[in-house]
């Protein structure tokens, strides 16, 4: 099956594009769409680091099962201000 | 979706969002400016620019809307974010919450904030003298600079 996937921000600008496709087997999980994406844009992220990935604009497990015509995103780490060392109340 | 959210290229104006939260069964309202710092790192910033994955923001600010107002007992909170280019010292967010008691209001006002950097696909990226840069929480960021430690999975805030 074919899935669209949409870049954002640092990825897109790593990727030099805002949407790819990528053909893959039915029962896709997101990892091996991560895998796939990686291998064709190696320079979206060093291989330690995560990506996390958006599906149906819910963020994803890895695990998580694909199907045709879902909306997939990858999702660069979000903005701004500094990190809260506070705890909720 | 409520009109209690705006994502919008255009200028934010608080009192449109503090109005929002304004009603006769509130004794407060806390109104939040996130406003475009000049400096980052020690240098010069020039200006700013906010990128949104806009289905996915609206979605997950009606999230946070929707959690305070079940945590923090109330019923008012209205959120507007910039996108695009934002000069320095301009507003990119306004969080205005209104609540019968003054605690509610405050406490809700800053979990607003803090979990909308954590969860809404917004993006920004700093242009200075020099150079650009996308910002990240610092317990989000991925240091990729040469000297960056490999990062574990996110383990949680300190």
């Amino acid at each position: 099956m074919e899935l669209s996937v949409r870049f954002f921000a640092l990825y897109r600008e790593r990727a030099g594009c805002n949407l790819a496709k990528v053909t893959l087997p039915e029962g896709t999980t997101v990892a091996d769409l991560v895998a796939a994406v990686r291998d064709r844009f190696p320079q979206l992220a060093p291989p330690d680091v995560k990506i996390v990935v958006a599906v149906n604009e819910e963020y994803a497990e890895l695990e998580t099962s694909l199907q045709a015509g879902d909306e997939i995103c990858f999702i660069p780490p979000v903005s701004g201000g500094q990190a809260n060392p506070d705890t909720s109340p | 979706m409520s009109e209690m959210i705006v994502i919008t290229r255009e200028e934010l104006n608080p009192d449109d969002f503090t109005c929002l939260v304004r009603r006769d069964e509130n004794g407060a309202v806390v109104t939040f400016l996130g406003t475009t710092r000049d400096t980052f790192e020690g240098k010069r910033v020039i200006r700013l620019e906010y990128e949104a994955y806009e289905e996915m923001a609206y979605r997950k600010l009606e999230e946070i809307r929707q959690e305070l107002k079940a945590e923090f007992g109330l019923e008012d909170v209205a959120i507007g974010h910039r996108i695009g280019v934002v000069d320095i010292g301009e507003i990119s967010l306004v969080v205005a919450v209104g609540s019968p008691h003054r605690s509610e209001a405050f406490y809700a006002c800053h979990e607003a904030v803090n979990r909308l950097k954590h969860s809404v696909p917004i993006w920004k990226k700093e242009f200075y003298e020099g150079g650009e840069h996308w910002v990240a929480c610092e317990d989000h960021e991925f240091n990729e600079g040469a000297e960056a430690a490999p990062q574990a999975a996110p383990a949680g805030n300190d």
